[in-house]
C-alpha cells in the first residue's frame, strides 16, 4: 500500500469535480452563499473548512472502533466543536478583520453539513490516512466553489479583487457601473446555479430526471 | 411590548433565516419536495429554536460571558468562559433534538418515517445554531426577547420551506432544461424568492 495508491488518489481528486460536495452532494451550501460577497473571506473560509474537515476526519477515524453507535453524533459534534473553537480563536488572533466579516459563519462550520456528511459517510469506515485525504479533497472541492463565486461577485460587484482595483478608471469614465445586485445575497444562488448548469451539461450522468 | 413585536416581525420577514442569512439550506433543499413533510420539519425546527434559545441565553448571560459568574461571589468576577460557548450551545441543541426525535417517533410514526435522516440532522441544522450565535452577537436585553426571536426565526424558516415545497410540487409538470433539473432550478427559485423577500428589509413597526 503506497501512500498515494490509485484508490487514494481517487479519494483525493474525486471531490474536486465529479463528487464535489457543494454542487453534486448538496452539502455545505449555507456558508458557501453567505461569505462569498468578497474574495478574501471566501478564501479564508475555504482554508478553515479544509483544516477542520481533515483533522476531524482523522480524529473520528482513529476513534471509530471505540465510539458506541448510539451516541456517535454527539461525539462527532464535540470533536468538531473543539476544532472549530481552535480555528475561531486562531482567526481572532491573526486575521481579526476577516473574522469580523465572517461573523457567525466561523462558528457555523460546526453545523456545516460537509463535516458531518464526511464523518458519517467516510471516516467511520476508513483508516486515518484515507480519511485525511478525503477531508482535504472535500475541503478543497468546497473551497473551489467558494473562490469561484467570490471571484465573480467581487469582480462584478465592486470592481476589485482582494481589495485591489481591477477594472480601470477609464471604464468608469466611459459610463461603466458596478453591478450592485451581485453583492446582494440572492445573486450567490444564481451564480451557483449557473455553475451547476455548466457542470451538469458537461457530465451528463449527473443529471436528474 | 413594542420591542418584542418589532423583533418578531423582523425575524420572520426582513431577517429571514433562509433568504437573508442562508441558514439551514441543506435541509431546506433536500426536504422541500412535498408540502406536508416540509411543514412537519418546519414545526420541529421552530420548536427546537423556541426551546434552545432561552436556555442558551441564560447560560450565556449567567455562566459563559465575561464577568457573568459574578453572582457566585466577587472572586469569580474575572472568569471568562466564552470560548466554551460553541461547545455548550451545540450540546444543548443536540440534547433537545434527541428529545424531539423521541416525541415524534411516539406520536407520529408516519411523519417520523418521511423525515428520515433529517430529523436527527436538525441538530446540525445551521439555522438553530445560527439562532443561538446571533443571539450572542446581538446581546438581547432579556430572555423574553430571545424567545420571541427564536419563535419568529422558526416561523420564518417554516414559511420559506413550505413556500418552496409548494412551488416544487408544481415544477414536476414544467419543462426545464435537463442539466438544470433538481438542484439547479431550486437554487434559482430560492434566489427569486429571496429577491421578493428583500422588499421587507427596512420594515419597522
Amino acid at each position: 500500500m503506497g501512500l498515494l495508491s490509485k484508490k487514494n488518489k481517487e479519494v483525493l481528486v474525486g471531490p474536486l469535480s465529479m463528487n464535489n460536495p457543494v454542487i453534486v452532494q448538496m452539502l455545505g451550501i449555507c456558508s458557501s452563499l453567505a461569505v462569498t460577497s468578497k474574495l478574501e473571506p471566501a478564501i479564508v473560509m475555504g482554508i478553515s473548512v479544509t483544516v477542520v474537515v481533515a483533522f476531524a476526519n482523522v480524529i473520528i477515524s482513529l476513534l471509530r472502533n471505540t465510539i458506541p453507535n448510539r451516541i456517535r453524533i454527539i461525539v462527532q459534534l464535540v470533536v468538531c466543536a473543539a476544532l472549530v473553537a481552535i480555528v475561531s480563536e486562531v482567526l481572532k488572533a491573526f486575521a481579526y478583520d476577516v473574522n469580523k466579516q465572517l461573523s457567525v459563519y466561523v462558528g457555523l462550520i460546526i453545523t456545516n453539513c460537509i463535516l458531518m456528511g464526511r464523518l458519517e459517510a467516510f471516516a467511520l469506515g476508513n483508516g486515518p490516512w484515507e480519511s485525511f485525504l478525503d477531508g482535504i479533497g472535500n475541503g478543497l472541492g468546497y473551497a473551489i466553489i467558494l473562490v469561484l463565486v467570490g471571484f465573480v461577485r467581487e469582480l462584478f460587484g465592486s470592481g476589485t479583487l482582494l481589495g485591489f482595483q481591477v477594472i480601470p478608471q477609464a471604464f468608469y469614465d466611459m459610463g461603466y457601473v458596478n453591478n450592485g445586485l451581485v453583492i446582494l445575497p440572492p445573486m450567490a444562488l444564481i451564480i451557483i446555479a449557473l455553475i451547476v448548469w455548466y457542470h451538469r451539461s458537461r457530465n451528463k450522468e449527473l443529471q436528474e430526471n | 411590548m413594542e420591542e418584542l413585536l418589532s423583533i418578531f416581525v423582523r425575524s420572520i420577514f426582513s431577517d429571514n433565516m433562509i433568504f437573508t442569512y442562508y441558514l439551514g439550506m441543506c435541509s431546506f433543499l433536500a426536504v422541500s419536495k412535498n408540502v406536508k413533510t416540509a411543514l412537519g420539519l418546519g414545526i420541529a425546527v421552530t420548536f427546537i429554536l423556541v426551546c434552545t434559545l432561552p436556555i442558551n441565553y441564560l447560560l450565556e448571560n449567567y455562566v459563559l460571558k465575561e464577568g457573568a459568574l459574578q453572582w457566585l461571589g466577587p472572586e469569580y468576577a474575572e472568569v471568562n468562559l466564552s470560548f466554551l460557548a460553541l461547545l455548550i450551545f451545540i450540546a444543548i441543541i443536540a440534547a433537545f433534538t434527541q428529545l424531539v426525535e423521541m416525541v415524534v417517533e411516539k406520536f407520529s410514526p408516519s411523519l417520523y418515517a418521511s423525515l428520515g435522516i433529517f430529523l436527527p440532522l436538525i441538530a446540525v441544522n445551521c439555522a438553530i445554531l445560527g439562532g443561538s450565535l446571533f443571539m450572542q452577537q446581538r446581546a438581547f436585553s432579556n430572555v423574553g426577547v430571545a424567545t420571541v426571536y427564536g419563535l419568529g426565526s422558526g416561523i420564518g424558516w417554516t414559511l420559506a420551506i413550505v413556500g418552496m415545497a409548494a412551488i416544487r410540487e408544481k415544477l414536476a409538470y414544467s419543462d426545464i432544461p435537463k442539466p438544470l433539473r433538481g438542484l439547479g432550478i431550486s437554487f434559482i427559485i430560492t434566489s427569486l424568492m429571496g429577491i421578493a423577500f428583500m422588499c421587507f428589509s427596512g420594515l419597522k413597526i
